[in-house]
């Protein structure tokens, strides 16, 4: 004992632990630990842990010739791993320096090729390698041995001290009684939960409102006071004549207005139909005008998932979705034949304007783009 | 009674008195040895749910290093970067920087591909420990719990791939977002109201990548974190199940202590599944971004399938025909709902449940901690199978375009397989797996009742042929065996009771002689050859050999038996 464990309040371990203390501690005084080997005590704690060491197997005998082999494996294993890991170091840092630079070029230089692959190698060898070192040192090198642990279900006695604990505070709270303090509890409990998901109410739009999901950039717009078409152009902006394309062909095009080449619903396909085509071409009821000539334009965007229709089979006048391989035919107002689509197309009211470039006489006469709730009633 | 340097005990080494000042402070001593003797089960498909784990970490400090460059931005940016073949090419921020991270970034590419294969490797190692976990009845009381957070798990890890894989702004991964959008517009009633919510007005808005990326990033790992932990603590709590064999029962778990055998395997493992990530990443290209493009809704490239865990719902979807309702009002449901929505709905419903229903049907209300051999349940294997197979074929028709295309068969061919497929293969899978499980059994019986095949044909003193059987066990007088089947596999073969000759030395080639082996194992093993072989003649299987089962056989005195019934 030392002066300052005798100053007041300073009594660190001095004083002798209450009578509620027990446990093992109590069972084996430090003398009787002291007097036992490592193994037993080993075996001691285990059985503590409810476990028993049923049988081990001790690994080879030191200094036997199977053990030294069995070092040099294990040695020579984990010396790999440190020799990729190195080498990993060398490729990363080295590439660009010593070594060749590591940036790819479209000539494909060999070492710009080769420097994810080796760096990929050279890691997952050395980790591999590491992990089977591991498991040979285990394997080869400790004692084998075998235990068994006892695995108990809930104890009664827990379960009957604990209920009476719990029940205990719930009932000197006396909250079963006191019905006023339960009933505020309840209100202020519910009052709270909704003010605190309250925030989350800044992420509700109203979906019907503005520019929304029935409205392209096709519609007709006000410009210097008179209403003006909308041009059909191309990717790159260029206006489109009738006669630009080959029979047969398909066309992506887009409205002439700033950024409409990358709106999500368009994107527009014109079709010139082939003879044999025109021949058989039979457009939706009151879609009868929509074409122009020998063209027609229905809209990119699959009813279905919104992917882009994009595969166009001319010979069987099929246009394939590569997404979930819905098919229409453009001879039959782009009906769903195939596949999980359930309605057409829709098609874009074609017409020329006075210098003869195609433009939409309109905006399309239905929703573009996948089915929704109410999507007829917008 | 304070400690002193001579007290019995007191550790004398520099170790050791560090071991007790920290056990002065923390009072660990005692935990830390109940943990360090917990004894764990040896079987290799208790790995199946740590190689998730590993992968799980693997994935943390991946994705840690890809925030470092990456930009979840729509903003418009021009491509400046060093591959030459989209420089000069409008794209969004979040495109440009999984581009700067692929190609400018030292090893980027390599972080990149290992955060997607460990992702891959994560989900497939959960839905195999699923299936360990199914198949074997490992769910059963008092586990339901566990399983439960480990349908959650698997749910949240395919939410936490198609956030992630949803981020680079690719053409692919844009495309998978589109139908993501058309998905939520499906939803009947509140369909619009949601995708507002979701994605901040219209597809595709500015927002939908900020906010896919704080769920990818930091709410769903949390959660998937906490969930881990929980997993665990339950786990360690009720330890583990295993296997019946010699000396398990209900009430122990017969294995390896943590410290040192579990320990080193586990540790090795880990570093394994690290590696093989590793090398897959650098090896193994996966999701080539720079050859998508950035993302156009205008564009589409052919074989556009999500990441393997969501292609079963690619595939549902392919295959579900066109059937929207129209309901009084001009409403719609439109045909997306179904096999986007309410499959998966009911497919994690049913798996989630499974162990009550399973509880409720069989009345079976019993812990268990001793697992089930597939075959000795075969309802729950059957029904297993049966899942199993409507979701390969589920998942083969997400592909089923490259399967087309590579086999020469024809599209439409593909979906209507899939559409007959999904209906027909399940229930002739179940009578399969059943039959299969009861031949199963019925051998493992046989085995048990007439002992082990041994390939070695007698001729009998008057002309018969038999083959001899070795028995497991004690015989009655009839020659049967009279070992029970305990649920734990029966040997089959000689070499499983020690029948066969030690294996010849040698890894390429041998380096010794089999004769030699064979004399010097019979000069070693007389007097046990001995035994071994009197008792192999004295046993058989008389329905073998073209006998008729209800015949006796001749005992070894030659005194005919009573007949079998």
């Amino acid at each position: 004992m030392t002066t300052h464990d005798t100053r007041p309040g300073s009594a660190g371990g001095a004083d002798t632990p209450g009578p509620l203390h027990g446990g093992p501690d109590d069972d084996y005084t430090p003398e009787q630990l002291a007097a036992m080997s490592r193994e037993d005590l080993d075996q001691l704690g285990a059985r503590y842990d409810g476990v028993q060491i049923l049988h081990v197997d001790p690994g080879p005998e030191p200094g036997s010739a199977l053990e030294r082999r069995y070092v040099r494996q294990v040695g020579a294993v984990f010396a790999l791993a440190g020799l990729a890991a190195f080498a990993f170091v060398v490729v990363y840092v080295g590439s660009g320096w010593f070594l060749p630079d590591w940036e790819w070029t479209i000539e494909g230089d060999t070492w710009s090729t080769l420097f994810t692959p080796l760096l990929g190698g050279l890691m997952g060898l050395a980790l591999i390698l590491v992990g089977v070192g591991m498991v040979l040192y285990t394997k080869k090198l400790l004692p084998h041995e075998t235990a068994v642990q006892d695995k108990h279900d809930g104890s009664h006695f827990d379960r009957v001290t604990t209920g009476a604990t719990l029940v205990g505070g719930l009932h000197n709270s006396g909250l079963a009684r006191r019905k006023l303090i339960t009933r505020s509890l309840a209100f202020m409990g519910g009052g709270l939960g909704l003010m605190l998901l309250m925030p989350l109410g800044g992420l509700i739009k109203n979906p019907s409102a503005g520019n929304s999901l029935d409205r392209t950039s096709w519609a007709p717009y006000q410009e210097n006071g008179r209403q003006r078409l909308v041009r059909l152009v191309r990717d790159d902006g260029t206006p489109i004549r009738p006669g630009d394309a080959v029979p047969g062909s398909l066309e992506t095009v887009f409205p002439s207005r700033p950024g409409a080449n990358h709106e999500t619903d368009a994107a527009t396909m014109l079709f010139r139909l082939r003879p044999e085509q025109l021949a058989v071409n039979r457009p939706r009821e009151g879609q009868e005008d929509f074409g122009y000539g020998d063209y027609v334009a229905y809209s990119k965007i699959c009813t279905h998932a919104g992917c882009p229709v994009s595969l166009y089979e001319q010979e069987t006048s099929r246009i394939l979705c590569p997404c979930h391989q819905s098919q229409f035919d453009i001879t039959q107002g782009a009906k769903p034949v195939f596949g999980p689509a359930t309605r057409s197309l829709p098609q874009l009211p074609l017409g020329v304007d006075e210098e003869g470039y195609f433009v939409a006489l309109s905006d399309y006469p239905e929703a573009v783009g996948p089915t929704y709730w109410n999507r007829e009633r917008i | 009674m304070a400690r002193t340097a001579t007290a019995p005990g007191a550790p004398t080494t520099r170790a050791g008195k560090m071991a007790l000042e920290v056990d002065d402070r923390l009072i660990v001593a005692g935990p830390l040895r109940r943990t360090l003797n917990k004894v764990f089960p040896d079987h290799w498909s208790f790995l199946l749910g740590e190689i998730a784990m590993y992968a799980f970490i693997v994935l943390l400090l991946s994705g840690t290093y890809l925030t470092f460059f990456f930009d979840p931005s729509l903003r418009e940016v021009t491509y400046e970067g060093s591959y030459d073949a989209l420089r000069g090419v409008q794209m969004s921020a979040a495109y440009d920087s999984a581009l700067d991270l692929s190609f400018d970034v030292r090893g980027g590419l390599f972080m990149r591909q290992v955060h997607h294969w460990a992702a891959l490797l994560f989900v497939a190692a959960i839905v195999v420990h699923l299936l360990r976990i199914f198949f074997t009845g490992a769910f059963r009381r008092p586990r339901e719990t566990n399983w439960l957070i480990g349908v959650g798990l698997l749910v949240l890890a395919l939410l936490e791939g198609f956030s992630g894989y949803s981020l680079p702004d690719d053409l692919l991964s844009g495309t998978g977002l589109r139908i993501m959008s058309a998905i939520i517009l499906a939803i009947p009633v509140v369909g619009t109201w949601v995708h507002w919510a979701v994605f901040g007005g219209d597809y595709v808005g500015e927002l939908i990548l900020g906010r896919l990326y704080i769920a990818h990033v930091l709410l769903i790992p949390a959660i998937l974190l906490g969930l881990i932990a929980l997993h665990l603590l339950i786990l360690v709590k009720q330890k583990h199940t295993q296997f019946p064999g010699p000396g398990r029962t209900e009430h122990n778990v017969v294995g390896n202590r943590l410290f040192p055998t579990f320990a080193g395997k586990a540790g090795g493992l880990f570093f394994i599944v690290f590696g093989v990530i590793a090398a897959l990443a650098g090896l193994v290209q996966i999701n080539p971004i720079w050859l998508w493009g950035p993302y156009n809704p205008a564009q589409v490239s052919a074989a556009s399938q999500p990441d393997w865990y969501i292609m079963f719902l690619d595939g549902s979807t392919r295959l579900f025909p066109a059937w929207d309702i129209n309901l009084p009002g001009n409403y719609q449901i439109p045909a997306l709902f179904w096999p986007t929505v309410v499959l998966p709905g009911i497919i994690f419903t049913l798996l989630a449940l499974y162990p009550m229903i399973e509880r409720k049907l069989t009345g079976d209300t019993a812990s268990h901690h001793l697992l089930q051999r597939p075959r000795d349940v075969p309802v729950r294997t059957s029904l297993g199978a049966m899942a199993l197979t409507f979701y390969i074929v589920l998942l083969l028709s997400g592909g089923n375009d490259v399967i087309a295309d590579k086999f020469m068969i024809s599209l439409n061919a593909m979906t209507w397989a899939g559409r007959i497929g999904m209906i027909i293969l399940p229930p002739i899978v179940y009578v399969l797996t059943y039959r299969i499980c009861l031949g199963l059994q019925k051998h493992d019986r046989e085995v048990l009742e007439h002992g082990i095949e041994t390939g070695v044909i007698r001729r009998l003193p008057h002309g018969e042929f038999i083959e001899v059987h070795q028995p497991l066990g004690p015989v009655d007088e009839h020659g049967h065996g009279q070992l029970a089947y305990g649920g734990a596999p029966v040997p089959k073969r000689m070499n499983q009771i020690g029948g066969a000759r030690r294996a010849i030395r040698g890894f390429f080639t041998p380096i010794e002689s089999p004769a030699a082996v064979e004399l010097e194992q019979r000069r070693e093993e007389h007097g046990l050859a001995n035994a071994e072989s009197r008792e192999l003649t004295t046993s058989g299987r008389p329905s073998e050999g073209g006998r008729p089962s209800e015949g006796g056989r001749p005992s070894e005195g030659g005194k005919p038996q009573e007949p079998r019934d």
